[in-house]
């Protein structure tokens, strides 16, 4: 057993030193302005791979709309700490928002007494009917007064504008949205099987991102929202080294916290609870334990950091941009970072981030490269005549190797290069 | 009369074709589903794959100059559906049967079915570019109007419309045959409902396995083609229509052939309809309505289109997870 450990914290050491390696070699042939970059972005990744080790290696929650949530995050922090629009505040728009939250807290009430309504001797039947009435009419009431607040904000003033709140503030707004949206979803699919969860998340990722693009009263939608602040001294005056630097600074101290946060949790009796749920579920339920519940906690939670990982991400690229979340990029490189560092362990997470996002980085010019010299030599010796779009198809050989990679580990290394160490007791 | 015509051909025509679609998805991913235990996220693919297929075929046939009373494309449909679902058992043995042999959880087996879907996207998009491609190679598709007593606007059904639902018809009805008649068939519901005592009973589990994979393939195949000589070809159909389909699947209950059908037509009609601008129709009682009628009366404004599915997937998940039809919950 003692040889076990010692060989595996072998392989951190040694895996992490050729990261750090491969990390030192981009730094000298990319240049410091690059690679910080790529740094700073691959770390926001790791807090996103963070939150998935945990829903997938502490609780077996198979997540396919991290992009979903990555939006949701981002989209918030946006909202939260971008300057505010004198025009809204002036026009009547404030008032129309701020009917329409008091009409979704009115709804959201009334659903939840609806919902709780057995105590006051509703019977199931009788319920399941208010609660469809209750749906029906919340939904016509909120659409109409979302229509017109739409059309009445957008002609008076283009869009809502910011809050013109502190980043920091922005940030953990994003992460308290992603949890609330992930508290709805998984309070409905978290206690049927995992495909559901799958469907609903996809489903879900697939809604917000629809919403956030069409909804142009409140992010301008596919107009893109620039420059979003940052939490320290921007680049404006052309200080790159500088500003990425600090920039990287503070993702490395948000993963280090929520790195020590998890492994506290993972080795408190929750974590324990969590893994005996996770390896038998049965089991743990006799014992007692309220396997819903643990598993919707740790949803939220994972879903939380995605979010937060969301808005750190968008706020260094500095431009909000609905279109620029895709599927691809935002939920299944994610996966492959997770599967492939090893769930359930928080290391293999952040090593699997940084490992695969440089590779990725790294691969769209190789494609490229790659491609253009099958295309130049298939045309002089074969006299093929390469397709027009060949850059874009290019492209579309990293859909395939992700794909691959999935397949693969499942099949081969299902446990990633960096096992999740069991402990014995 | 105009109005009806324009709600039968916007609404009730609309809404029986991507019905029909959708419940040839969904009947695959159902019996996947039942048998294989798992939600296969790579149907989507596998149709645009069997659309692609069905194209080469067509190019084919129509570089060989046959020309034919029927559409090409519905000619070549039937082959390329042979070689899809060849394709669909090669996956099955290659990236999901292994995973099966060493007893993964069926949530891996759904990650390794999403890993496929990357893999066929990259593969189409790589070999075939991105963009749209008509299917009507030979000829302009043709449109049939049909005149509507009482309306200056006839009914409008175009060809591959009128093919989508005679094959779905001639479908549906093969497949009941199949399932209640045949000793595979039989088998096959069998394992669906008790895989255990299936086995147990001597049913062979791999003819099962393979037969629901033809099934799948064959289906994915004639439900992207038909679904693209109805619009155009493009490969971006798969995560965008999962959700519908999964949706039908889940209504309908899993392992529920005849549940997925109606899943797929009550999911497709809730869709056109609820996108549908219904103060058209109520133009002629203008004067008697209490109310002033506004331009627009949908329920969903069609950008949000995608909600709809999900709603009806979330409603169902909440009331009767079990679908219309008492499937698995499958806990």
């Amino acid at each position: 057993m003692s040889e076990e450990r010692q060989y595996s914290v072998m392989r951190d050491v040694v895996l992490f030193a050729a990261l750090g390696l491969l990390i030192l070699f981009i730094f000298v042939s990319q240049g410091p302005v690059y690679s910080l970059r790529m740094m700073v972005e691959a770390g926001c990744y790791a807090i996103i791979a963070l939150g998935l080790t945990i829903q997938w290696g502490y609780a077996g929650l198979f997540n396919v709309g991290i992009m979903g949530f990555i939006a949701a995050g981002a989209a918030t922090s946006m909202i939260v700490s971008f300057p505010q629009n004198a025009d809204f505040w002036n026009s009547g728009g404030p008032g129309l928002v701020a009917m329409f939250i008091v009409k979704l807290a009115v709804s959201g009430a009334a659903l939840w007494a609806i919902y709780r309504s057995e105590r006051w001797g509703i019977g199931p039947k009788l319920r399941a009917l208010l609660t469809a009435i209750a749906i029906a009419v919340a939904y016509l009431v909120l659409s109409e007064h979302m229509a017109e607040m739409s059309d009445e904000i957008e002609q008076a003033s283009g869009w809502m504008g910011g809050l013109g709140m502190p980043v920091f503030v922005g940030w953990i707004v994003a992460g308290i949205v992603a949890g609330v949206i992930a508290w709805l979803v998984g309070k409905i699919c978290l206690g049927l099987r995992a495909d559901y969860l799958a469907i609903a998340t996809l489903g879900i990722a697939q809604i917000i991102k629809h919403f956030l693009k069409n909804a142009d009263w409140l992010t301008r939608g596919t107009l893109t929202v620039s420059p979003l602040p940052w939490p320290v001294q921007t680049p404006a005056d052309g200080e790159f080294i500088m500003a990425r630097a600090s920039y990287l600074t503070v993702v490395a101290i948000a993963i280090v916290i929520i790195y020590l946060l998890l492994q506290r949790a993972y080795h408190s009796p929750w974590g324990r609870m969590m893994r005996a749920i996770r390896d038998n579920e049965n089991a743990a339920a006799s014992m007692g334990k309220d396997v819903n519940r643990r598993r919707l906690e740790i949803f939220v939670l994972g879903c939380i950091l995605m979010g937060f990982g969301g808005a750190v991400l968008i706020h260094f690229a500095s431009i909000y941009d609905p279109s620029g979340f895709l599927d691809l990029n935002h939920t299944f490189l994610i996966w492959v970072m997770v599967i492939l560092g090893g769930s359930g362990n928080n290391r293999g997470a952040i090593f699997g981030a940084i490992f695969v996002y440089i590779v990725w980085v790294m691969s769209e010019p190789v494609a490229l490269m790659l491609f253009n010299l099958i295309g130049t030599y298939g045309q002089a010796w074969l006299g093929w005549e390469p397709p027009s779009d060949l850059a874009s198809r290019a492209l579309q050989m990293r859909v395939f190797v992700i794909g691959l990679t999935i397949t693969l580990v499942l099949r081969f290394a299902p446990q990633g290069v960096l096992p999740e160490r069991q402990a014995r007791h | 009369m105009n109005e009806l015509v324009f709600f039968i051909n916007k609404g009730l025509v609309s809404g029986l074709i991507i019905g029909s679609i959708y419940a040839l998805g969904a009947i695959g991913v159902t019996l996947i589903f039942g048998i294989l235990r798992f939600a296969h996220f790579a149907h989507g693919d596998m149709m645009t794959l069997g659309a692609f297929v069905t194209l080469i075929l067509t190019a084919a046939l129509a570089a060989l100059g046959i020309t034919l009373p029927v559409p090409l494309a519905f000619i070549a449909m039937f082959p390329a559906m042979v070689i899809t679902a060849f394709i669909a058992i090669g996956l099955d043995r290659t990236f999901y049967k292994p995973l099966r042999q060493a007893g993964a959880r069926p949530v891996v087996l759904v990650m390794a079915s999403v890993g496929v879907t990357l893999m066929l996207q990259g593969l189409i998009r790589l070999f075939a570019g991105v963009r749209a491609r008509d299917m009507f190679i030979e000829a302009p598709k043709e449109i049939f109007r049909i005149p509507f007593p009482g309306a200056t606007r006839p009914v409008i059904v175009t060809e591959p419309q009128v093919l989508l639902i005679g094959f779905v018809v001639v479908a549906v009805i093969a497949l009941h045959w199949f399932l209640t008649r045949s000793r595979l068939g039989k088998a096959m519901r069998a394992v669906s409902d008790n895989p255990e005592l299936a086995r147990i009973t001597g049913i062979n589990t791999n003819h099962v396995v393979w037969a629901t994979w033809i099934i799948g393939g064959a289906l994915a195949c004639a439900a992207g083609t038909l679904l693209s000589m109805d619009v155009t070809l493009k490969p971006d159909l798969s995560f965008n229509i999962l959700l519908p389909i999964f949706a039908a699947t889940i209504v309908g209950g899993i392992g529920q052939p005849y549940g997925a059908i109606a899943g797929g037509f009550l999911v497709g009609f809730c869709e056109t309809l609820a996108v549908f601008n219904w103060s058209i129709l109520l133009r002629p009682f203008r004067d008697e309505l209490w109310f002033e009628l506004p331009n627009s009366m949908a329920l969903v404004p069609t950008q949000y289109k995608l909600m709809v599915p999900f709603l009806i997937l979330i409603i169902v998940l909440i009331f009767r997870p079990t679908g219309i039809f008492r499937g698995r919950v499958l806990a």
